[in-house]
This record gives structure tokens, sequence and C-alpha cells, in this order.
């Protein structure tokens, strides 16, 4: 890439926000911001020119933001305990950004606390379940099934939201 | 206003993201510094002939560009020619804006931060490390610009290397006018130039020592 990197952080840098956010709570999801832009600063010059910038970033943005969750999964683990680790592994609250897609990320905060973390590591971390589970507890097949309710849950709210919209 | 509290606070959290946005920005740039990553820092800043963007490297200002100029094209051209790695803000860029201020005060008379010249190279770079011999407050023509140089025939090519001065004001391409004394064209607009020329005019006339007559 050859354009300069302010106007990627300027485009760029609410979406980045969003996805660390959806991961991790506040400070951490600041650090985690803070590394993509910096990981991103480094390998700019050197990225093809027909690479999708936001998609590359927010690849970046959820492996940044996952390694840091790991990295605190494994700090505090009382195996016997799941539901210690689960709070260890509190997602932070999904703020929305503003812009667009705001209605669908105040129904992605609407959702119970157990679905919404699936979905946002599953679909938006893009982890398969059995990961998953290791993370919010539990096993595979309640993740899965987590992580259905809340898309359902989704269609739902945010279906009909747009609906009324039209 | 007849936006109430709750209203208020509603929107103080759907949108938390303008300023911390800020910020976190502020801590990039400082780490990018601290990493060496910040191939290239700069600002805009107001002055009396209009907005105006400087840019540095690590060795020095690479580029001081005129609204008239467009400030994006001057990036484009930095991400080009420098590096791509470019951020605005930063504590780099402080001495030169600071040396700004003092000269558009009419507090200084000469500029000695580091230059960063490898926008200029050949003969426009003999050019431009030619211009600081003009003395604040005058002036000299193309033609004595050329003789300087040692090409008095390349009249034309010092107007070009002027025009395309990378640091102007910086290197006082604004000095070299017409030999019919008019002042000439300036990147920064015609009227930019008369301006530094009366700004420097004025400042030199009162900087004159009292003791001229006795």
């Amino acid at each position: 890439m050859n354009g300069p990197f302010e106007d990627v952080v300027r485009v760029h840098g609410g979406t980045v926000l969003r996805v660390c956010r959806a991961v991790l709570r506040g400070p951490d999801a600041e650090d985690a911001w803070s590394e993509t832009f910096l990981a991103a600063l480094h390998a700019w010059p050197d990225l093809p020119a027909d690479v999708n910038v936001e998609a590359w970033l927010v690849t970046v943005a959820r492996r940044k933001a996952i390694d840091e969750l790991r990295r605190r999964a494994r700090h505090a683990v009382p195996v016997e305990a799941p539901d210690a680790t689960a709070g260890v592994l509190l997602l932070g609250s999904v703020d929305g950004p503003g812009e667009r897609d705001l209605d669908l990320w105040r129904a992605v905060r609407a959702l119970p606390d157990k679905q919404r973390r699936v979905v946002v590591l599953h679909h938006l971390g893009g982890l398969p379940y059995a990961e998953v589970a290791g993370l919010v507890g539990g096993t595979d097949a309640a993740a899965r099934r987590a992580g259905a309710d809340g898309v359902a849950a989704l269609r739902r709210t945010y279906g009909t939201q747009e609906a009324d919209e039209r | 206003m007849s936006t109430g509290q709750d209203r208020h606070a509603e929107t103080a959290h759907e949108a938390p993201a303008d300023g911390l946005l800020q910020a976190l920005h502020g801590r990039l740039v400082a780490r990018a510094q601290d990493e060496g990553l910040l191939d290239v820092a700069y600002r805009v800043v107001d002055s009396p002939v209009g907005r105006v963007l400087v840019a540095a490297s690590d060795s020095g200002v690479l580029r001081v560009a005129f609204e008239v100029q467009g400030h994006d094209a001057a990036l484009e051209d930095l991400a080009v020619r420098v590096s791509p790695r470019v951020l605005e803000g930063g504590p780099r860029l402080d001495p030169v804006l600071r040396e700004l201020e003092e000269y558009f005060a009419g507090r200084r008379t000469g500029f000695d931060v580091p230059l960063d010249l490898r926008l200029a190279r050949g003969f426009r770079r003999d050019v431009v490390t030619t211009l600081p011999r003009i003395g604040y407050g005058t002036t000299a023509s193309y033609t004595q610009v050329a003789a300087a140089v040692g090409r008095p025939a390349a009249v034309r090519a010092v107007g070009t290397a002027c025009a395309l001065n990378p640091v102007p004001l910086l290197v006082p391409c604004h000095r070299v006018v017409r030999s019919d004394g008019s002042s000439g064209r300036y990147a920064g607009g015609d009227e930019a130039k008369r301006t530094l020329l009366a700004l420097e005019r004025a400042t030199a006339g009162a900087l004159a020592p009292p003791a001229h007559g006795a």
C-alpha cells in the first residue's frame, strides 16, 4: 500500500474499536486497538494494493483481541469452577460506535450474556465452537446451541427493526 | 436546548468514540515514534498565508505545503516518495512550528531546524540550498539566483525549482522576484508572496539599527 496510513486510522479506527470491544472490556479493548494499528502500521508498506483494508484490519483486530482473551484465560483457570472462568472472561459491553449497524449492535447487546459471548466469539471472532466452549465454559454442544439461539433472537429482533424501517 | 438529561446520558453512552479515538490516535503516534515506525509526522496549522501543512521525517522537515497546493495531494506525494507510514501529530513538529509562529509574529528572521531535502534533487536541490543566502527582508531576481547557482542561463529552471521547493517559508523562495521588481508567481499564491515580503520589509525596517544616522 502506498497511501498515507493516517487515512486508514481515520476511516477504520471506529470499526476496529468495535471489534475489540465486542471481545474485551474497556482498557483491554483499547490495548488491543493499539496493538492492531501498530501491527498494521508495521505491515502497511508491504501490504498488496488489492487487499480489502477493512477486512484485513478486522482480521488483525480479532486476532489481537482473542490473543488477549486467551492470555487472560491462561492466567486464571480454576478448572473446578467453570463459572469463575466465565467471570474472568467477561466480554466488554458492546457499545454502538455510531455510524451504521447501530441497531444490530444494540440487538447484540440485548442478548442474554452467554448467547452474546458465543455469538461474538464465533461469528465475529471466527473461533470454532470447541474453542468458544473452552472460553465461555460448558460443552461444545451447549455453545453451539447458545450461538444458534442468539442468532435466532437477532433474526427476530434486528430483522423486525429493519422491516419496520422499510 | 430541548435535550433533557436522559437524552444527553444516552448520547454519551452510545457514542463514546470520538474523544476516545482521538486519545487512542495520540497513543498510537507516540508508540509509532518509540518503535521507529513514524516515518513521516505532519501537522496542519493556521498562518497569515492560510492553513499550512508541515511534515517531517526523523532527520528533518520534509515538506511545507500551502492549502492552495492541496494538503491531501502533499500527503499522497509524501506517502509515495518517502513512506506511507504517515501519521498526524506528535512532538516532532514542535520546534519548526514554534519557529514558524515566531517568524509570522515578526520575531524571527531565519530558521535553524534541520531540513530533510530528499524531495529536491539535482539542480533543484542546488537552488534550494542557495536560496537561504538571500537575506531576510531583501529579494533577488531569478537571474541573480541562476548566476549564484553557477548556471546563469537557467533562469526558467530557477523559476521551476522555486515553484517546486518542498520547504517554502523555511527556504525563502518567496524572496526570488522578477527582474522588473514585481513579485512574480508563488506556490502559495501570488497574494501570499506579497504578504510575506511585506511582513519581512516591515519587520526588517523595525529591526534596523536606530543608530543608523548617528
